[in-house]
Order: C-alpha cells, then structure tokens, then sequence
C-alpha cells in the first residue's frame, strides 16, 4: 500500500507532461496526484509530547515512587471519588475485590482484573484527578500507581515503582482476555 | 386575516411544540462531564439521527478547541512524522459514509435480570446515524509511509483525560476517515470538533474524538479503555477483547415501552436495524412472543453499516401481545434471543448486548419492556 500514493502522483506528473504538450498548460481537470501537505517533524519532536506507555514499558518517563508515598496522595487527590484505599464510592473500585471473576457478581479491581500494571500509569497520567488531569508530577503518578498495586497486594509497601520495576510486576488475570475481532500480535 | 409570520433565522430550531424531544442525560454527579446523554429513538423517523439528537460518551466534558491550533500528529513506525493542520485536511480529497455509531455500552441493561422500564431510547439510544465526511485515512498514513512492523496505532483524543484507545492498521487502511463534517456543517464541539475519527461499523469508543494524534505501533497499549473497560468477562472467568464489531441489531421504536394504543385496530410497527458487517438483509417482526413471524419492509436506501428503518403493518386485536423484531445482516448472522446470548456469555459482559427485545401490549393498550 505504502506505494500508492508514489504511484498515483506518477500518473500526477505524466498527465500534467501531455496536458503541456498538448498547449493545455494548467487544465482543471488534470488528476495532481496526493496532496502530500503534511509537515515532517523529527521523530523526537513527534514522540515528546506522546503519553503512550506500553506493556513492556515503553513511554515511561524518568520517575519513582512507593505506596508509602502515594497514600497521602490518594488520601488528597483521589479518595473522594474512588473511596478510602480505592474501595470505590462515585468512581469505580479499584482495589479490594474479593468475589472473583468466576462468581455471579465479580469485583474487576486492578487485582483482579487488570492485565497490565503500566495502564495505571498510562491512563492516571492522561486522565486523573478528573478535575485537573496532567496536574500530577511524574513521581507522584509512580507513587499513587505503587498504592494501588500495595492496596491489590501485588506489591510491598516500599517497593519502588520506577520505569524498570513497574512493567515487571506480576498481573494475576495477565492471561485472561481472548482478543476477538483482532490479536496483540 | 391572516398575519404575517415570523422573519427569517440564520440557524434554524425545531418547533416549540416540539421541545420535549431531547437527549436524555446521564452523569456522574461528581464529574457532570464524565457520562452519556441518549438519543430519544422514540420521537425519530428516518434513519438519519438530527446532529443536535446524536449521542454521546463524554470522559471529562466536551474541549474549546480553535481549529487553527489544532494539529493531527502521525508518527511512530512510519518512515516520516508527519503534522496536519485542520486547514491542511480540509486541501485533501474527501469522501462521505453514511454510517452508524454505537457505544459498546448501548443497551447494557438488557443484562440486568429485571426488565428495566424507560422510554427505548433512554435504554438503546447509544446509536445514531449520520452523514460522515472527511479524508480518508489511508491518504495521509501513506502519506506518512508505514513501516512493515506498523500493524496497531493508538489514537488520541486533545480533550481533558486525552483518552486512547489501539486498532489495527489494518481496518484504518480500509474504510476510516478523518472526518470534519457531519451531516454536511463542520463538526460540532460535543462530536470531536475539529477532527474525528470514523471507523465503520466498529464499536463507539474507537471514533475517537478531537482526534490529535495517530502512534503506529506493532502493539496494542492496552488503554484502560481497551482492558479495564470494553472488554466482557464471561461465565469462565476469560475476557473477550478487542469487540470491535457491532453484531446485527433491531430494535422496534413504535410502539414501544411508554406508548398507548388507545384501541384495537390498525396500527404501523416500526423500527431501525443495523449491523457492523454490512447491510441489514432482513428484519421480521413477531407480534406474539416469537412464535409466528413476519417479515417487514424495509425502507431504501439500505446501505452498509448504517441505520436502516423497518415497517409493518399491524392489527392489534385487542388482547395482551408481546412484540419482538429480529435481523439478518447481508453476512447471515441472526441477532440472537436474549436468553441465547446470555447461555453463551453470561450476564457480566456489561457491553455488546445485541439481544432480541421484547414490548409487551396489555389489553388497555400499554406497552412495556419484557423478558419473553
């Protein structure tokens, strides 16, 4: 496909070449090919603004934190909407489900049903507070991302949380999504 | 006498006598901007949604963006980075889809155990159907020139949660647009002015829009919305993933849950039907639980992966009946039976409820929302 657009502005430049032959100079109805009014950047000035972190940790600035550090985060910043320790109140529950995705009423907490820890980080550093998002500084995304694994106890409540620690934490229901209409990979 | 009428307008309104027929809204308390407001299906006919009727999933409230600061970013795995400006796209060659968008939520209530009682579009009304036009995608990803290892992109959208979502290169390639006209006047702000994302026939959450930036990547980002969110735990305890396709869908609008049938006698039923594989081939109607069916006629034009309106006419004889409506897409599926989807996936899906819905007439005429 990449070779289309090549191709299309070939003809582009060939009916042009008859058309001048022809006397015709600049005809209305010649076919110019793509527009191609797009501006190059560098790839390092298109990725810069970028807040896409993937599974394996790519996008993930510079930074750490500990649950220790992001409870009194939490406690400030997001507890009102997502209640005392994620327990849910307004905003969804986010840690301390018990009743598991096989039962009739199942809790899809992080624990239990999150596949990927970097989407915390991913999506609390796009969208939360939901009264301020991108007010949070990168530490205290890492942070309040350690307090609600610690809170899923998945991590320690010291476990440094830092782009090499955070995509290698263990994700119990890692396994448990069957893509449908398409594959990751 | 008569008396002159009113002069001219530069924005034309409905008629005050028509002020009842609004979006229904539904949002958090706490984050009036984080919810959904429906489209009342009930009041409308035709199959194209009014742009001010047309619904909408909004994360954290509807952005003020100025076209001229706006930019679409295309970068990651391509062979050059590119910016468009809004005045650059609008240079491009467009083109228009007549087409359906629906929230992978819609008619999420269909899996509560007890019927819910609101008007139908309060329950199904996370559809509508528009004019799209915009250029399509496919010119300006070549433009930018893939990579071979360039099989996903993550779009963005530049409101406030900036929300993500992955789908394959390979159905942007296809038939998407970015698109920045609907219904033949540039967007409107709370449907993704300047620039959306329009993917035919896949679920709601992928028109992203406000669209601002396109990642190529050979991986999903495993968004909230594509883990946490939009995807359907099943009675097994595994998550369907990556439901993008809409299922074949019909609903019957009149008369349904709310309405009166003040007697016995003539009455039109009527309602929409759509698919995300393709064109509605046909829709029946059963006027007694499913038992006997019929087929309806279907309104031209019926066109791929748009709304398409159904009719039939009835006698009501005056004793309680319960109605239903079943489609066919030119693909052969058939939209199941409430209780077949349920046998096959449970009821903790939350999303993609295609179910056959069910109106029951009582003998005085009223019409509910029934399990039958």
């Amino acid at each position: 496909m990449p070779e289309r657009p090549h191709f299309r502005s070939l003809i582009g430049v060939l009916i042009a070449a008859l058309a001048s032959i022809q006397g015709g100079g600049a005809c209305a109805a010649e076919a110019p090919g793509a527009p191609r009014l797009g501006h190059r950047l560098t790839p390092e000035q298109a990725q810069r603004q970028s807040l896409n972190v993937f599974p394996d940790g790519r996008g993930l600035p510079a930074g750490r934190g500990t649950a220790a550090e992001g409870r009194p985060l939490f406690q400030q910043k997001c507890a009102a909407c997502h209640g005392q320790a994620g327990r849910g109140a307004s905003a969804e529950e986010l840690a301390g489900g018990e009743a598991p995705l096989t039962s009739q009423s199942p809790d899809k907490t992080i624990g239990l049903y999150w596949p990927y820890a970097t989407t915390i980080f991913d999506f609390t550093r796009r969208a939360m507070p939901l009264s301020a998002p991108g007010s949070l500084s990168d530490d205290e995304i890492y942070a309040l991302t350690a307090y609600l694994l610690f809170e899923n106890r998945l991590i320690g409540e010291r476990e440094e949380m830092n782009p090499v620690t955070l995509p290698r934490v263990h994700m119990p229901n890692r396994d448990g999504f069957i893509g449908t209409d398409a594959q990751a990979r | 006498m008569r008396t002159p009428g009113t002069p001219f307008s530069t924005y034309g309104q409905p008629s005050r006598h028509e002020s009842q027929v609004v979006r229904r809204i539904g949002a958090n308390r706490l984050a009036p901007g984080n919810g959904v407001s429906w489209t009342p299906l009930e009041d409308l006919e035709g199959f194209i949604t009014p742009t001010g009727l047309h619904f909408e999933r909004h994360h954290n409230g509807v952005p003020e963006i100025d076209p001229a600061r706006h930019t679409l970013t295309i970068h990651g795995r391509v062979k050059s980075p590119l910016a468009f400006s809004v005045a650059d796209l609008l240079r491009y060659p467009m083109q228009s889809q007549l087409v359906f968008i629906e929230c992978g939520g819609n008619s999420n209530a269909g899996w509560h155990n007890v019927p819910i009682q609101r008007p139908v579009g309060s329950f199904h009304g996370m559809v509508s159907c528009s004019e799209w036009t915009g250029v399509p995608l496919s010119l300006l990803l070549d433009e930018a020139g893939l990579d071979s290892s360039a099989t996903w992109a993550v779009a963005e959208g530049a409101d406030a949660i900036a929300m993500n979502v992955s789908l394959p290169v390979d159905k942007l390639m296809d038939d998407c647009l970015v698109a920045l006209y609907q219904n033949g006047e540039r967007l409107r702000p709370e449907h993704g002015y300047p620039l959306r994302l329009i993917v035919p026939g896949w679920e709601g959450v992928l028109n992203v829009k406000w669209l601002h930036r396109l990642e190529l990547t050979d991986q999903p980002v495993m968004a909230r919305n594509e883990t946490a969110k939009y995807t359907e735990l099943q009675p097994d305890g595994k998550a369907r993933q990556f439901t993008f396709v809409m299922e074949a869908k019909s609903l019957i609008t009149s008369p349904s849950h709310g309405q009166h049938l003040p007697s016995a006698g003539y009455y039109q039923i009527g309602g929409l039907a759509w698919s995300g594989r393709g064109r509605i081939r046909r829709v029946e109607v059963s006027a007694d639980g499913g038992r006997t069916w019929a087929d309806a006629a279907l309104q031209d034009p019926v066109l791929p992966r748009c709304l398409t309106r159904f009719r039939l006419p009835w006698h009501w004889s005056g004793r309680p009946a319960i109605l239903k409506s079943r489609a066919t897409d030119e693909s052969g599926y058939v939209q199941p039976e409430r209780q077949a989807l349920i046998s096959q996936r449970g009821s903790n899906g939350y999303f993609h409820c295609n179910a056959i819905v069910s109106w029951a007439v009582d003998e005085d005429g009223d019409v509910t929302h029934v399990y039958a």
